[in-house]
This record gives structure tokens, sequence and C-alpha cells, in this order.
């Protein structure tokens, strides 16, 4: 198990190298100086920062050098400093990222819980008006922008009925404590956790249908209700377990677009996460910062497929972990 | 022998029906037969004759839909098991009446342990503690003669080959002393070695349980070294039913006699080639079929009537049954 | 034109994919006739500010704060979106087809590098990739289309690969190879047009992410700042939310339907072209 761990930890070597090798020929095929870049226009003023990126990442020296240095800098997280926020960058991403984790978090949950009670409901009742309408709303969650339905959501719920808060990630100034914060920071997460999680809702609901129908022509089921099982056991205990193998795989795959989505949904909802740092940076100019939490996205994408992958291995036992 | 006593199941003029886009498949069209209490008969035939369909159907776990039993009488020690309530049988299915299937690679669930797919039959039927019902599954596997079965229990299907897996399933079938036991080709899917070994593990099983089984299968072999009795189908019917020496003695259907590859001479028959004899021509279309001989067509003995009407079964002994216009002008 | 035909007799047979086809011709057809619609164009103040829909016949969709007609600026916005999303799939398909191409055919250890190139781009979450790449090169209509492009690429060259590894070694293909057909050839006369099938029902829902993407940019305030888009209606709409709220509904109604419509004949266009693969 631990073995299979670092195997595919030093797997993901080259995919970290490859990333963090996209990131500086983007920086590099941008118009104007790397540095410029960088630095961003408005901070351009800054001599002393321009001067300080130069140096760290050696702009002056040959393509190579840059390239080594810029590697090099990455994997010790050291990733420069933010003068727009005073604050070292991995600080910074550091203290901002458990607000986009815990976004994420309740989105993924929202998406495979609602999703496979949706996909179960369609495949249990195949063919008639409750599949039919399931399919409809699945497909229209399906075509829905995140952001649109976001701010569609303010407006029913937080402007006309005044049930959610319209942003945030708690109520300012309130200072709860124990269970009122976490109550609060609930109340703050569900309209942000549900738009975020729709999309994607709507993906489980149609790949947990159709698993579920295959599963269920399967010969073990037979053998289930040969066994005299009720059909609510043979569905639950035999037949859900196996078709959720394909969702846990796809949500797996989904996590890094889900990040993209948690950019806009921040945006839309004040959401103190990454992505809103990164949409404030990109308009900031401040595109170290940027670049910065673009490659510690991809590393987490890297991390949470191996963390699936370990999950994935765990409900099917034909999955042997060496 | 068993002449009075009533049969453990009898089975009256069973219809199933699958619908399909080309039209309503008659699988099973009016098939009788009975099976007596320490009975085991072998029902045999090629595939889609409708065999395996009938198994289904007595434990009505046919697909619905697309098929459905339409017509017929299912009775099991005297009850209709098609009047019964879906709670009722589901206390036969597994209790009362099991079954075991083709193919043990994928007739238990992947992702359970063998232990847990035997011990959910016992504490579906009764009322035990989790811990002895684990217990009864140890006890389960030595009888099935797994080797080493406490640590079996904790294994997955995938972990065991394919005969020790079709010993794992006939353990769950035989997990509550079934009464009748439904063995739907099980050992198609094995090893010949394996399927000795099998076949002599339901004989013994079938003898110390006092089971009555029902053996579905397409090879003759198995049923010349296990059966005691047999009915041949073809096309959703029954064609010819008797002892299994009488049967393979004389062979009265112009059917059997061609699966069995030998016309009938004094004394015995000797069928070398065990397997299913190439007849030629093909199985007639289930869709809406004809109200004659269905295998008329592929019969080198067929007479003028035989492609007009449906031959009525004829009784020429106890116990001995064929539904040939050929063979009875020929026995009366 | 047989197989045409035949297409659309297996097409027609969805009635919903039928009417996603129409809403997909509305939408085409106001994007062409966008300038004869609405001569002035979209920026044009017409009327006074906040009508709500209905208020004023002649302007249906009412107008937004600037008393800019919404009708107008959902019809030309209909043309950034389809030029966007179009245009940004023909480039996913080049770069796709080019690498999905190469890998499966000469498999090996250029399959190898390929895929694990293609792999590093599937792991750059998609969307933070797009706008880093849009902020970095100045929104415009070419940069905002070549980065939607460069993010979805992935998918279609995986695709492309998996045909083309089964597509070789089918007997037609082998037959390429006996008669010393050349790999260029082989590859665009027998294995190209055989695999094309579910490319181009993958490619109608890369045309749906991709309005979609576009709309967040533009939502983003990263669109181009030259053209009316249904995403900048939406991010212009936002700041009065709480007043006019139709504001940000109406263009979102529009993106809506056109994704829903593209998803709808996706799989009309999947059913059609694999019949058997139809399940319950």
């Amino acid at each position: 198990m631990m073995s299979y761990i670092a195997r595919r930890l030093l797997q993901a070597v080259p995919a970290v190298f490859g990333i963090i090798i996209i990131n500086f020929f983007v920086l590099h095929l941008a118009p104007g100086d790397a540095a410029d870049v960088l630095a961003g226009e408005a901070g351009a003023a800054n001599e002393a920062y321009m001067k300080q990126l130069r140096e760290t990442f050696g702009l002056d020296q040959p393509l190579y050098v840059q390239l080594y240095e810029y590697v090099a800098n990455i994997l010790q997280l050291n990733l420069g400093y933010s003068f727009r926020h005073n604050m070292a960058v991995a600080d910074l991403i550091a203290e901002r990222l458990p607000a986009t984790l815990w976004l994420m978090l309740s989105a993924v949950f929202l998406a495979v819980g609602l999703g496979i009670l949706l996909g179960v409901t369609s495949a249990r009742f195949v063919n008639t008006i409750v599949d039919r309408i399931a399919s409809v709303l699945a497909l229209l969650c399906y075509s829905t922008p995140v952001f649109w339905i976001g701010l569609m959501m303010i407006v029913l719920f937080s402007v006309e009925l005044g049930w959610l808060p319209s942003g945030g990630f708690e109520t300012i100034g309130a200072d709860f404590t124990g269970l009122d914060r976490v109550l609060d920071v609930l109340w703050h997460t569900l309209m942000p956790a549900l738009a975020l999680s729709l999309f994607y809702l709507a993906v489980y609901a149609r790949l947990m249908r159709a698993s579920m129908l295959e599963v269920y022509r399967l010969d073990f089921v037979t053998t289930a209700h040969a066994k005299g099982l009720s059909p609510a056991r043979v569905a639950f205990k035999h037949v859900l377990r196996n078709a959720l193998l394909p969702v846990v795989t796809m949500a797996g795959l989904h996590l890094g677009g889900m990040l993209g989505g948690a950019v806009v949904v921040e945006v839309v909802f004040s959401w103190p996460g990454i992505g809103r740092l990164a949409f404030d940076a990109i308009f900031q100019r401040d595109f170290n910062l940027v670049l910065s939490i673009l490659v510690l996205s991809s590393v987490l994408v890297i991390v949470i497929n191996l963390a699936v992958d370990l999950l994935y291995a765990w409900l099917d036992p034909r999955i042997e972990i060496r | 022998m068993s002449g009075v006593a009533p049969p453990l199941l009898e089975v009256r003029a069973l219809e199933t029906r699958f619908s399909t886009e080309a039209g309503l498949v008659h699988a099973v069209d009016g098939l009788s037969f009975s099976v007596n209490k320490g009975d085991s008969l072998a029902l045999v035939g090629e595939s889609g004759c409708g065999k395996s369909v009938t198994a289904l159907s007595i434990l009505r776990l046919v697909p619905d839909p697309p098929g459905r039993v339409a017509g017929g009488e299912i009775l099991f020690e005297g009850y209709d098991l098609l009047k019964l309530s879906r709670r009722d049988m589901r206390r036969i299915r597994g209790g009362e009446m099991s079954m075991i299937f083709q193919d043990p690679m994928t007739s238990l669930n992947p992702v359970l342990t063998i232990g847990d797919q035997i011990s959910e039959a016992i504490r579906t039927h009764e009322s035990v503690s989790r811990r002895s019902a684990w217990r009864r599954c140890v006890e389960l596997l030595e009888l099935v003669r797994i080797p080493d079965p406490h640590r079996r229990v904790h294994d997955y299907p995938h972990r065991l080959s394919g005969g020790m897996r079709q010993r794992a399933m006939i353990a769950m079938a035989v997990a509550c002393a079934p009464k009748l036991l439904i063995a739907d080709e099980p050992t198609t899917a094995l090893d010949v070695t394996i399927q000795a070994q099998v076949l002599g593990l339901l004989d013994r099983l079938k003898r110390e349980l006092g089971m009555t089984v029902l053996l579905i299968t397409h090879d003759l072999g198995v049923v010349a070294e296990w059966a005691n009795r047999v009915v041949v189908m073809y096309a959703g019917n029954k064609v010819e039913e008797g002892r299994v020496d009488e049967l393979f003695a004389q062979p009265l259907h112009p059917y059997t006699q061609g699966l069995l590859g030998a016309i009938p001479q004094a004394g015995r028959v000797h069928y070398t080639n065990a397997r299913l004899h190439e007849i030629s021509g093909t199985v007639p279309n289930l869709i809406d079929p004809p109200a004659r001989c269905r295998f008329a067509e592929r019969c080198a003995k067929a007479i003028d009537i035989c492609h007009r009407e449906y031959p009525a079964p004829f009784r020429p002994a106890a116990g001995r049954e064929v539904s040939c216009f050929v063979a009875e002008r020929d026995l009366a | 034109m047989r197989r045409l035909t035949e297409f659309w007799r297996r097409y027609r047979r969805n009635v919903l994919a039928v009417l996603a086809f129409g809403v997909l011709l509305v939408v085409a057809a106001m994007a062409v006739f966008a300038d004869l619609l609405y001569p002035q164009g979209p920026w044009e103040m017409v009327t006074r500010p906040f009508l709500w829909p209905g208020d004023r016949s002649q302007h249906l969709l009412g107008s937004d704060m600037l008393g800019r007609d919404v009708m107008a600026g959902i019809v030309h916005g209909s043309r950034v979106s389809l030029l966007i999303g179009v245009v940004a799939t023909a480039v996913a398909f080049i770069i796709g087809t080019l690498v999905g191409a190469t890998a499966g055919y000469f498999r090996g250890w250029v399959d190898d590098v390929l895929m694990r190139f293609t792999e590093i781009f599937q792991t750059i979450p998609p969307f933070m990739f797009l706008i880093v790449l849009v902020a970095i090169f100045k929104p415009s209509v070419t940069t905002i289309t070549l980065a939607i492009g460069i993010v979805s690429w992935p998918t279609l060259a995986r695709l492309v690969r998996s045909e083309f590894l089964t597509l070789r070694e089918r007997d037609f293909v082998q037959a390429g190879f006996v008669i010393g057909m050349s790999n260029t050839r082989i590859i665009l006369t027998q294995i190209l047009p055989n695999a094309l099938p579910p490319v181009i029902v993958t490619s109608s829902v890369i045309v749906a992410t991709a309005i979609i993407n576009e709309s967040a940019l533009s939502f983003l305030g990263l669109g181009d700042p030259n053209l009316m888009s249904w995403g900048t209606m939406i991010g212009a709409g936002r700041q009065v939310l709480r007043n006019a709220w139709y504001l940000t509904a109406l263009p979102g109604i529009a993106i809506l339907l056109t994704v829903l419509a593209l998803n709808i004949a996706g799989d009309g266009l999947n059913d059609a072209l694999n019949p058997r693969l139809k399940s319950g």
C-alpha cells in the first residue's frame, strides 16, 4: 500500500515537471519581458520588485538557465512575494486554500449524493414519466452555466425570499463560536456548493442510471434474487455498490474541471478561496501569484486523483494494490 | 414407485413469452412435466429451446419486462407458485427451492466476500446471529469440500478458481437445505475434470441433504451419468420423457434419436459421441410458432400430418411419453 | 446524398433532437442576420433605461441600465457565442486529431510520449488555464478562441487515438498495408473517415462547453471588450441584480437554450450514427 502510493507519486513527477514547464513557456510566449508579465503593468513602477523578480527567476540569464531556476524555485515552494497582499505567495495560497477545498468537498458531496439519488430513481422507474422528468432535469443542469445559475439562485433565495445569504464564507462581525459557527458556515456554503455541483450532479445522474441498468442485467443480480432477497436489498447491497464504480472514476476525473468552476462560483458568491484570489490577481496583473495558483492546483489534482484511485481500490476488491 | 404420492413440483401448460422488437417470442409454449421427491431429473435440449427460461419461470425470476409468464400453473408441494404473493415467493426462493447458475465467474457478486454472500442467504431465511451464520458458512464450505474454509470465507470471488466458485455457489444454494435444487448448466463453463467433481458433489449433497434436483443441461453425457429421469425439450415444448435407461436404450422421438446420433437397435445403444449430435436445419422461429409439429421441417421421418397438426402426448408406458405422430403410429 | 437522407431518417425519429436542431437553426439565423435585424448594433442607446420585458412592444425584452435594447444584445451576442464556439472546436479538432491520430497510428513510444503530454494538459484545471492564457495574452476574439481550443483538445485526442488503435487492426486497413499504400494515404482515406462519427458527436458537446467557457470568460470581464457577448451582458446585469434581474436572466436563458440544444442534438447524432448502441 505505502509502496503503491510512493510509486504513484514517483510517476507523478514527470507530470509536475511538465506542468511547470508549460507554465514557464506561457510566461515567455506572452508579449513583453517575463519580468513585466510577472510584475504586472501596474507593478512595474516598483523597481526593487522588478529587480528581485529578475534575480529570483534569473531572467537575465539564457533561457535554459531560466527554466532551471524557475523549476528549482517552484519545487522548493519558493514562489516569490506578492506586494499586493504584502505576503509570501506560498503563505497566501495556504491561507486561501482551505475555503476552496471545503467548497469543493461540499459540492462533490452534493453532486455525488444527489446525482446517485436521481440516477437510481431513474433506473428504478426506467422509461416511465419519472425517468423522463429526471432525464430532462439532468439535461437542464448539464447545460446551465454555473455562474448564471449562481446569480439566479441569489435572486431567488437571497433577494426575493431572503432565505440564504448572498455570499461570503460566514457572517462578518458575528463572531460565532463552536456549533453556531459551523452552522453559519454551512448556511453560507449551501448555495455556492449547490451551484458548483449542478453540472456534475447531472453527469453522475446520467452515468448512475446507465450503470444501474447495466448492473441489473448481470448474473449475480439474478443470484441475489434467487436467494430470496427483497428488491430493496438487492438494489442497495448488490447493485448500487457495483454501479458506483464508474461514478467514482468520473468524479476523480472531474476535480480539475471543478476547480475551474470554483473560480467562477467564488467570484459570484464572494467566496474567499484561491479561485477568487486568482481572479483578483489577474485584474491586479499579479501574474506570479496567478501562475503559482495554477501550478499548485494542478498538483492538487494529481494528489486528489491518487486518493480517488485508493478509494476505487477499496470499493472494488478485484483491483489489487501492491 | 412414487406413483401415489403427489409430485414435489408439477409444471402444467407453462407459457413464458418475451416481447422483442421483432415480435412476441414464445420461449416456453405449453410445457408440462413433474418432478417427484428424490428425483434427479434432467431437462435436456439445444440452447434456445427454453430450458433455462423454464428454470427462471419456476422461481419467478424471468426478467419482466421483456419477459412474462403468460399462462399455466407451477405447483410446488401443491401450491401454485404463480399465485403466491411476492413476499411468500421470496420465502420459497433460496429457502425451499434454490438455484445455481451456469457461469460461476459472473454469478457471484465481485465486491462481496464469499462469506458475506453465503451468510446473507442464511440470514434472509433464518433468524440467526451474524456469528452463527458465519460459522455455518465455514461448515458449508467444508461440506462442498473447499480447502481451507476458514480463510476462504473472507475471500472475494476473484481469488477463487472457476471450480471453487461453483462449489461456493452450491454451498450458497444448499445453505438453507432446500427441498428442490435447480441447477442450470452447472458444469458447462468448467473444465472436464472439474465437471465430474462438481457432478459428484451434487450427487453426494442430494443424498446427504435429501434434496430433489432438477438439472438443466445440453450435455447427454452428463444426463447418462447423473440423472434418473429425463425430459427432452425442443422449441419451447417437451417432445419426449422417460427413465434415463429406457430413453437411451430406445429413444422414441426422431429429435431424441438425432440427439443421440444413433438409430435404435435391439439391445444397447452405444452413445460414444455424448455431445449433441448435429441435426441439419435450424431451430424454428419462436415468434408466432406454427400450430404443427415444430420439428417437422428438420425431421427425416416426417409424414403429411406432421406438417398440419400438433402431435398430442402419447404414453406407451407409465412414466414414458412422446409427442410424435410417427412414433405413435409405429408403437400402436 | 443517400447516406444523408438515411441519416436524417434516423435522426428524425427523436422528436426532441429535431426540436433542438430547430433551436440551433434559429440561433444561427440570428447570428447571420444580426446586422439586418438590428443595424444600429448592440451598443446603441435607443430608449430609456430599465424597461422591463413586455413594457414596450418595440423593445420586446426591455432595455438595460443605459437604455440599450436587450434583444439587440442577444441577437448580436449569438454571433460571438457561435463563432467562438465553432472555431474553438475546430482548433481543438485539428490539434486533437493530429495528436490522437499520430499516437494511435504509430503506437509504441510515439504513443507513450504523446499520451503523457496529453495527460499533463488534462491535469491542469482547464478553466483556470483558460483564464490565465487569456489574461496573459490580452483578451480578444483570436486569443479567446485559441485558448479555448488549447484547453479542449485532450478529450478529442484520446477519443481519436482509441478509434485509430481499433480501426488500424481492421481488415480494410490491413489491406491498405498489403498493397503498399503510404501512411498518410491510409490515415486519410482508410482510417479517418471511419473514425469520424464518434468524433463528430463529441465535437457537438465541445462546442457547447466552448460556448459556456466563452460566456464565463466574458462574465468575469475577460471577454473581447469590443464585442457584445451573452456573458458580457450577464456580467453587466450582475451590477443591478437586485433591481433588474431580468438583465441577468435573459442572456443566461439564451446560453442555456443554445447549450441544451447542442447537447440534445449531440445525443440525437449519436443515436443516428450508432444505431446499434441504442439502449433502453
